[in-house]
């Protein structure tokens, strides 16, 4: 199969799924807006527009302002730059140390494995949100601690996960031949199983990325975002004291994470039907 | 005799989970910028040079680190995990007068969102395709796409703010001096938004699951025996199809118990629930550090022993579990 015909087969599949289709748009219309958003809704997020308390729905200020004047509309355009920001990075970051560690372990097995699943096992163990709580708090809050933070507690499911295919793989006629050939460890690991592992952990990341998103907005929520950049959890935080008599304050910053989050989910259950077409039957 | 050494080698795993969380702990705050003294009295010593001294010789800061090491566990498993200065008592008398509040708000939740979830699970997969599958589906793709935070802010507006239905601070009514039956009553509504908010996104990952599994063992060689036996439909769905499909449902609702402490953390700060996750949220307002770590590990030992508790059951449930492994 040439590079195109894979493409279109894989374009095939994941078409068939509706509500991927529908978290594919949402989720380019949420990138657009941090990429772009910047542009054109210039200034800063934290400076006082207008009025406070402005209700929503106001040709000056669509979504109202805040209790401190501020845009609403402004902060969640800045603030979606963070959230995805966040969730990319600390995802890719927990990836690779999943890959790495379950790479090895797979491939190794006998003690190695053994060691390296009970490390893994462990940080499973551990309350993963209190544990972000913790290290954020401790090493004081920024984005590289929130991202390392959400790193260090969501990549054991990766570590397993690409443990279990090295563990089938490795087996296989193909990666015996290049183990009589002589091959590296090195080579053998990435060139030869990684790329054949790839699918389930791309649905994986996809999927981690929208658990990343919640993660930093409850951080952020209770107070533990970077204090210099704008974040829809951080807009909902303060605005919850007067949830009584400005509603709007917190509902849209939510709104705009439950969107994300669930296009990210629906784009991560796209991508398993047409990357796993074997495991999606009719009727499911 | 089998399952007693099964459930002994499960308690010395859980001890050593958490003698490696406590010696976690220690790393924390060495590792932390500045002087662990000064982190240990959070900023209240901070001003302080001959209190932050006698800290310092309190911890043993000056001896090499194993002993400070050994010096830590001791405290902490004679349940002695030292002393917040924010609050001037003892960080333990802080913890376990909060226990209960948590126990009553994530177990409820914990409860609720199993058995809502797993019927909501058994309805959609009895009506593959059909409206009642989709709106299951939905709801479930939502609630766990939903901050929990933000769910119980919107059923605050709706519930209590709205409508005036349900209350939406606290434990119970301040200055109602209820006893007994009436009292109960009182906890109880309070409870009940708290305890949805914590339940719903954990509903909609056991409706998914149990939806899933029960689609998967309908396939199951041993299910198209039972039909050509004749077995009733409802008959098989019970015996044949849900016993093994809510398997893998438990073990991952022990799995998902830390999250449910973590969740609470959150809930908890939204409704003013006097439990863990609201001192939590103080200790991080107030940096009272030396609490918030007796926070994680109290959280800890809490999620090592409901796995253990999941265990046991499982070998109950499971009996093709091997118990000597």
């Amino acid at each position: 199969m040439t590079g195109m015909e894979g493409l279109r087969d894989f374009w095939q599949r994941y078409r068939r799924n509706k509500g991927a289709i529908v978290g594919l748009a949402v989720l380019v219309l949420v990138l657009a807006t941090a990429l772009l958003g910047p542009t054109l809704f210039p200034g800063n997020p934290w400076d006082m527009a207008g009025a406070p308390f402005q209700k929503p729905f106001d040709p000056e200020f669509p979504l109202g302002t805040d209790t401190l004047g501020r845009d609403i509309l402004m902060g969640i355009v800045h603030g979606a730059r963070v959230s995805l920001l966040i969730g990319f990075v600390a995802t890719f970051a927990a990836v690779s140390l999943g890959v790495i560690l379950g790479s090895v372990a797979g491939y190794y097995g006998g003690l190695v494995d053994d060691l390296l699943m009970r490390f893994t096992e462990f940080f499973q163990t551990i309350p993963s949100f209190v544990f972000a709580i913790v290290l954020v708090a401790i090493f004081t809050p920024s984005i590289a601690s929130i991202v390392a933070a959400i790193a260090i507690v969501s990549w054991p499911p990766v570590a397993r996960l690409v443990r279990g295919e090295f563990l089938t793989l490795r087996t296989r006629e193909f990666v015996q031949a290049s183990v009589v050939l002589g091959r590296s460890s090195r080579h053998i690991i990435f060139v030869e199983i990684l790329p054949n592992a790839v699918s389930p952990i791309i649905v994986a990341g996809s999927l981690m990325v929208a658990t990343a998103i919640l993660i930093e907005s409850s951080l952020s929520f209770l107070g533990l975002g970077d204090p210099n950049m704008m974040s829809w959890g951080f807009m909902i935080g303060s605005a919850r004291t007067v949830l009584r008599t400005a509603w709007w304050m917190s509902f849209f910053p939510g709104l705009a994470i439950l969107l994300t989050v669930l296009a990210l989910n629906l784009v991560g259950e796209g991508l398993n039907d047409a990357l796993n077409p074997r495991l999606t039957r009719e009727g499911r | 005799m089998q399952r007693l050494q099964f459930i002994a080698q499960r308690v010395v795993k859980g001890i050593v989970v958490l003698l490696g969380i406590i010696i976690l702990n220690f790393l924390l705050i060495r590792m932390a910028p500045g002087d662990p003294a000064s982190v240990m009295a959070g900023e209240a010593g901070a001003a302080d040079e001959v209190f932050m001294s006698q800290l310092r010789k309190e911890f043993g800061l000056d001896r090499p680190l194993h002993e400070q090491l050994a010096v830590y566990v001791k405290n902490v498993v004679t349940l002695d995990l030292g002393y917040s200065y924010r609050q001037q008592r003892p960080v333990a008398d802080l913890l376990l007068e909060r226990v209960p509040a948590t126990l009553l708000l994530t177990g409820t939740a914990f409860l609720l969102s199993l058995v809502v979830g797993v019927l909501l699970g058994i309805l959609a997969a009895s009506r593959v395709g059909q409206w009642s599958d989709s709106l299951v589906t939905v709801i479930a793709l939502f609630f766990y796409a939903t901050p929990i935070f933000w769910v119980g802010l919107m059923g605050i507006l709706l519930f209590s703010v709205t409508l005036g239905w349900l209350p939406s601070f606290g434990m119970y009514t301040v200055g109602g001096k209820l006893t007994g039956a009436a009292f109960a009553l009182d906890v109880l509504h309070h409870l009940i938004l708290p305890a949805i908010t914590l339940a719903l996104f954990h509903m909609a990952v056991y409706a998914r699951m149990t939806r899933a599994s029960m689609l998967e063992m309908r396939d199951q060689d041993f299910v198209r025996t039972a039909h050509a036996k004749g077995l009733r439909e409802g008959r098989i769905v019970r015996i044949h199809v849900l016993r093994n499909a809510i398997l893998p449902v438990i073990t991952m609702a022990g799995v998902k118990a830390g999250y449910l402490i973590g969740g609470s953390i959150v809930v908890e700060t939204v409704f003013a629930w006097p439990g863990i996750g609201r001192l939590a949220f103080e200790t991080v307002m107030q940096r009272d550090y030396n609490l918030l770590l007796g926070v994680f590990i109290l959280t800890s030992f809490m999620v090592i022993a409901v796995n253990l508790i999941t265990d046991i059951i499982y070998s109950f449930v499971d009996p093709r579990i091997e118990l000597g492994q």
